[in-house]
């Protein structure tokens, strides 16, 4: 007895791969290009999102019946914009420096496409549960993509990963810098985030030939 | 058995399969095909790309040349200033001797064969995986990148420059003919931005002048440009001859403008390149330089201002430092990403050379700015196309719109249909 049906599965598993947010829907763009310089911004970025879209699809999905539809982008965003203020104060409280390093971009959660994305097209037509696994699912996509665009940008960029000298130090030449490397000051520009998102999206789109749109 | 019939069977034995590109490359590189068409109504021209490439090629050696013997050049001339000797140049005397060939080549061409090798390799494997023909348009981007990088460039930052430049700034598009941004600047863009320190500062146009950095023989040649930026043009010890003939420190093909210009009048005889792009792009940067003595003329500015160096300096001298003759005749003329229609050329070609001087004058950090100037219109050029044709087929329908037809002449019928035209 699986622990969740076929159909559940696939709310999860679909945006982490064939559906994914930003690859496929290409939504999220903004905050994946702003806060992935570093891996622990982006993992944060990732896990906020995540508590975000999935309770908010929640809320949104329990109260889909008295929502009147004439006002129902107010209610969203009054649902997200609660959220998000709760992280925020939750980060401001045990992650300050953290909370600095994405300064705007917490509050800017709100304007997520993705976020509103999912209320539209999911939560407002579907029961709590089946709209918990598709928020989680989503964010977890978009996650995903944050984790791996941060991951390149902070190795080639600072030589680091989640501020360990993984590759040496390269003010007293160790490591990999003793022999003449140097950080890609590139990859912590915004411009190298898109192009690093455009090689994830070659990549899976050389892999799964199906999601080639036709033109 | 020669190796060109060697080439051949080899090419028809792998022929449908999928290394037959990277044979065929070598094998029409080398030599003539052996099937050729003998016969039959072909449109027959002789400025295939091969020819094309190779006349840009030749243009360019000489400056490759003497981008040889200014490097081992600028490394003496370095090394006699920091011992407080004062070199003139001159042709004969200092300047084409053994010593700076010896001491040139043994650093430029490793940035050519690094160029050539990294590029090629990179093209061999998208035709071979892709299953198209190799084309022959890195032939030129791999001569161009060596002339317009900093002597010193490290060799392996070069590759994963030409490797980011080749798949990003082309391959992606697919392939030669279908790129937005010229390759060999994107490739010098992304070293700009990837190892700033590599490419700006007053260490990195002389050999080995980053390695005796700090030492007691340390060396230092600073550009022309840089020099103004720090507001020391006094301290400067060229003369404007050395900046046309090339005697100064720059990136290794950009300095001697003469040569430059020989090669821009090749192209423009061998209609390789658009004289249209060229004059433009010159009138351009003659024009925001008069701007810019206007405004110190006008007393708007005053020498206390870190743009005074730059904006006073005599808008025609723009055009011989820095790399902007060299971006103006082999860059901007780049048929594939620059304006395609004759009349958006002159709009093109304007706005590189107004915008490099712009950029080169408020650039805070890094003063120059002709391939930034230049990637940006190529981004521009198809929308500068869009509206010249549309301005063209407005224009028709006008005419045909207000065109009349006079009544009938009783004299004769080919009065008939006389239209009045705008």
């Amino acid at each position: 007895m699986a622990l969740l049906s076929k159909k559940d599965a696939n709310l999860i598993l679909d945006p982490l791969a064939d559906n994914n947010p930003i690859t496929i829907q290409v939504l999220g763009i903004c905050s994946a290009l702003a806060i992935t310089a570093e891996l622990k911004a982006s993992i944060v970025m990732a896990f906020s999102v995540l508590f975000v879209m999935g309770m908010g699809n929640v809320v949104i999905s329990l109260m889909r019946d008295i929502i009147p539809s004439k006002i129902r982008i107010i209610v969203q965003l009054v649902v997200v914009a609660a959220l998000v203020i709760m992280v925020d104060q939750v980060l401001k409280a045990f992650a300050y420096e953290l909370s600095k390093t994405l300064s705007v971009f917490v509050g800017l959660i709100i304007t997520n496409c993705i976020i509103m994305g999912r209320f539209e097209a999911f939560a407002l037509a579907n029961g709590p549960w089946r709209s918990f696994l598709d928020g989680i699912g989503n964010a977890a996509g978009y996650g995903l993509i944050l984790v791996i665009i941060g991951f390149f940008r902070e190795l080639l960029g600072s030589g680091t990963l989640l501020g360990f000298k993984v590759l040496g130090d390269p003010i007293e030449k160790t490591g990999l810098y003793s022999i003449g490397y140097e950080n890609n000051g590139f990859m912590l520009l915004s411009p190298m985030a898109l192009i690093v998102v455009g090689l994830i999206i070659w990549v899976q789109r050389s892999r799964n030939k199906a999601l080639i749109e036709e033109n | 058995m020669s190796l060109k019939s060697n080439l051949h069977n080899l090419k028809e034995k792998y022929k449908g399969k999928k290394m037959a590109p990277a044979f065929n490359a070598i094998h029409t590189f080398l030599y003539a095909p052996n099937e050729t068409t003998h016969s039959g109504s072909h449109v027959r021209v002789v400025d295939d790309l091969k020819r094309t490439m190779n006349t840009v090629i030749m243009a360019l050696v000489p400056v490759l040349l003497f981008g040889i013997f200014n490097a081992g050049y600028q490394h003496y001339a370095a090394v006699d200033a920091a011992n407080g000797v004062i070199r003139q140049a001159s042709i004969f005397g200092n300047f084409l001797t053994w010593e700076n060939f010896i001491m040139g080549a043994w650093t430029v061409l490793p940035l050519v064969i690094v160029s050539y090798a990294v590029g090629l390799a990179v093209e061999f494997l998208f035709a071979v995986i892709k299953g198209h023909e190799v084309e022959e348009g890195y032939l030129v981007t791999g001569m161009l990148v060596p002339l317009i990088v900093p002597i010193d460039t490290p060799l392996w930052m070069l590759a994963v420059a030409v490797v980011f430049g080749v798949v990003i700034g082309k391959e992606v598009f697919g392939g030669t003919g279908m790129n937005i941004l010229n390759p060999a600047l994107t490739i010098r863009a992304f070293l700009f931005f990837a190892y700033p320190t590599w490419m700006s500062g007053d260490k990195v146009w002389v050999h080995q002048a980053v390695d005796l950095a700090g030492g007691p023989d340390a060396i230092s040649g600073e550009t022309i440009l840089g020099y103004l930026a720090q507001g020391k043009g006094a301290e400067m010890s060229y003369s404007v001859a050395d900046m046309f003939f090339g005697f100064i420190p720059g990136s290794v093909g950009e300095t001697s403008t003469i040569l430059i210009l020989l090669g821009g009048l090749f192209l423009i005889f061998s209609k390789i390149a658009s004289w249209r792009i060229m004059v433009s792009a010159v009138a351009g940067a003659l024009v925001m330089g008069l701007i810019f003595n206007g405004v110190v003329d006008a007393g708007w500015i005053t020498e206390t201002s870190k743009f005074y160096g730059l904006m006073s300096f005599a808008f025609w001298q723009h055009l011989i430092v820095g790399g902007l003759a060299f971006g103006i005749v082999y860059m901007a003329t780049d048929p594939v990403t620059g304006a395609q229609t004759n009349r958006g050329k002159w709009v093109y070609g304007f706005f590189i050379g107004f915008i490099s001087v712009l950029i080169r004058v408020f650039n805070p950090a890094y003063p120059e700015g002709v391939f930034l100037a230049i990637l940006l219109m190529n981004v521009f050029a198809p929308t500068i196309d869009h509206y010249v044709i549309r301005g063209n087929i407005n224009r028709r329908l006008k005419r045909a719109k207000n065109a009349t037809i006079l009544p009938k002449d009783s004299e004769g019928k080919t009065q008939e249909l006389k239209a009045e035209t705008v």
